[in-house]
């Protein structure tokens, strides 16, 4: 129940608990109910908006960081990760299996401040043994949207 | 003396009513700005991995006939997805024909079974090109009314007290278009002990067999004995959005599949081979994506019917297809005067349920494959419509 409650949710976050309550059938008061819950527990984590920022013209620049690191005792890589995403500049982190171990990508104005922040924060973190940098050329596909607008389906207004 | 220039239309051509929804279809294609619940197909389109296969193969040169029968790894895949989701087996050899989707299976399965003046027993409203085919392959269409109160199941004594010397079968489908009506396998065995008591064969149109909520869709092959007595007719249209591949099939006896296939072969040659390529992939990977439109047309289901109930058209729970079939009678229109006057006055686009028989009238048929956005906005201007009518 909560996971159909959170698919819907996840593909439109601005929907109404009354319309989840008729799409899946059950109540209105439970399903804020699971709502409100999951909001509390944390499996909801927030709800935002997928924006194409070049539309808008905001010119920003993304970059992949591969970051290779020295795992600390006791506390493995998670104390050198959470170095790493305590910076706002680090919008995504993630422990990778492979030739590197942490996947950062980092947002910034210019091409210049993500050089900075890997350059003068990211590279002197200790532990971190060398990092290579992605800058994005281009983005075709967020978070499950096309952003070239994806397919248009045309049918025929009426079919029997 | 010349002679008196004749019918250049064949009577049975001419027999068939001419569509009258026709102009009504002309219309909604005119206007802009219109939102259709009229459509018959989902509003996805063909999942990525299918249509990868099929533009590889073109890609290879894979562009030549295929068997008459149809590819034999489609038939082998298809074989193989009968058994394990019915348990049946069908050689694919014998028992097997890839059709130009399920309207070449009707056609076929009509032609190779009536003889002149021959009878098929059907339910009124069904889908519009039973009757039809019917006509042309020389029968006669026997209707059976079937009604809201009991769900537009089609019964067993109702079908036994039509039949006459000259029945040779009874055609169904369930899940059903237009009504979105689906059939328990109590009932269905019922219809199947008169189809055996009378010997009669039943052409059984499932191309909407994955498409059930929350029951169980029960293939007539599947009862007592009846493999041998059923055509069983299905396709990749609706369940992997594949409406415009056109490819269907028809599984029955060798006797009867032999027999659709001779003129199959004369008139078709084969299905398409694109469409084929795209089908054995749809077979072997397709599951997923199956369970996972059902789940979306599930919720938008429960959607239209709660609201098209608000709005004050009363709409029995469908539990099949994508179609919802409300009664329009509290409104005092016909189904053809609602759905034109719907169409120019606020712009919104359905079936009217006479457009399927007579046992339609007072009904329209409002199909929920599209977006929930659009659903909304329907039965918004749907209820404005509506208040005004009562109020008129």
């Amino acid at each position: 129940m909560i996971k159909e409650i959170l698919k819907i949710l996840e593909n439109d976050a601005r929907i109404t608990p009354q319309k989840i309550a008729t799409m899946t059938g059950k109540p209105a008061a439970e399903v804020s109910k699971i709502i409100k819950k999951a909001e509390k527990d944390g499996t909801i984590l927030k709800y935002k908006t997928i924006v194409n920022w070049e539309k808008a013209g905001n010119e920003q620049v993304s970059a992949l960081i591969e970051v290779r690191v020295t795992p600390q005792r006791d506390v493995g890589f998670d104390s050198l990760a959470e170095r790493i995403y305590r910076f706002p500049e680090a919008r995504s982190v993630y422990l990778l299996s492979g030739t590197y171990d942490l996947l950062v990508l980092v947002t910034a104005k210019t091409m210049q401040e993500a050089a900075n922040f890997v350059t003068q924060k990211l590279a002197l973190i200790e532990g971190v043994q060398g990092t290579t940098t992605h800058f994005l050329l281009k983005r075709y596909k967020e978070d499950g949207e096309i952003l070239a607008g994806g397919e248009e389906t045309k049918r025929q207004p009426v079919i029997l | 003396m010349p002679r008196k220039k004749p019918d250049i239309t064949a009577k049975r051509v001419s027999q068939i009513a001419p569509s009258g929804i026709r102009r009504f279809f002309d219309l909604v294609a005119s206007m802009e700005g219109v939102i259709s619940l009229g459509v018959g197909e989902p509003d996805f389109p063909t999942p990525w991995h299918i249509r990868e296969a099929a533009i590889y193969s073109v890609e290879k040169g894979h562009t030549m006939y295929t068997s008459n029968l149809g590819m034999p790894e489609l038939r082998r895949e298809l074989s193989k997805y009968l058994k394990d989701e019915y348990k049946l087996d069908y050689d694919p050899n014998t028992e097997l024909l890839i059709t130009v989707g399920v309207s070449e299976g009707v056609d076929l399965a009509t032609r190779a079974i009536l003889d002149p003046g021959d009878e098929v027993i059907m339910a009124n409203p069904s889908y519009v090109s039973y009757s039809s085919c019917v006509v042309l392959a020389g029968g006669k269409a026997v209707m059976i009314p079937t009604y809201e109160r009991s769900k537009f199941e089609l019964k067993a004594d109702d079908i036994e007290k039509r039949i006459t010397d000259k029945t040779k079968a009874i055609l169904i489908g369930y899940p059903a278009n237009p009504t979105g009506a689906v059939m328990s396998r109590d009932k269905l065995a019922r219809i199947a002990e008169v189809a055996r008591h009378h010997r009669l064969m039943i052409i059984s149109d499932e191309i909407y067999s994955s498409l059930v909520y929350g029951v169980e869709h029960t293939c007539v092959a599947t009862l007592p004995n009846m493999k041998e007595n059923t055509v069983l007719l299905g396709g990749f249209s609706k369940a992997y959005a594949m409406t415009g591949w056109r490819i269907g099939y028809a599984a029955g006896n060798k006797d009867i599949i032999g027999a659709m296939f001779k003129i199959h072969q004369y008139t078709i040659m084969c299905a398409p081979t694109m469409g084929q390529v795209a089908a054995i992939e749809a077979l072997k990977s397709g599951d997923d994506s199956v369970s996972e439109m059902v789940s979306d047309y599930n919720r938008r289901r429960r959607f239209m019917v709660k609201g098209l109930n608000k709005i004050g058209l009363r709409c029995f729970e469908p539990r099949g297809a994508f179609y919802a079939f409300p009664s329009i009678k509290a409104t005092g229109l016909s189904s053809e005067e609602f759905a034109e006057k719907l169409l120019m006055e606020e712009k919104v686009a359905v079936v009217p349920g006479s457009a399927f028989g007579e046992c339609g009238e007072g009904y329209i048929r409002c199909c929920y494959a599209t977006s929930l956005a659009d659903i909304e906005e329907a039965l918004t201007r749907m209820g404005r419509f509506v208040k005004r009518c009562k109020g008129r």
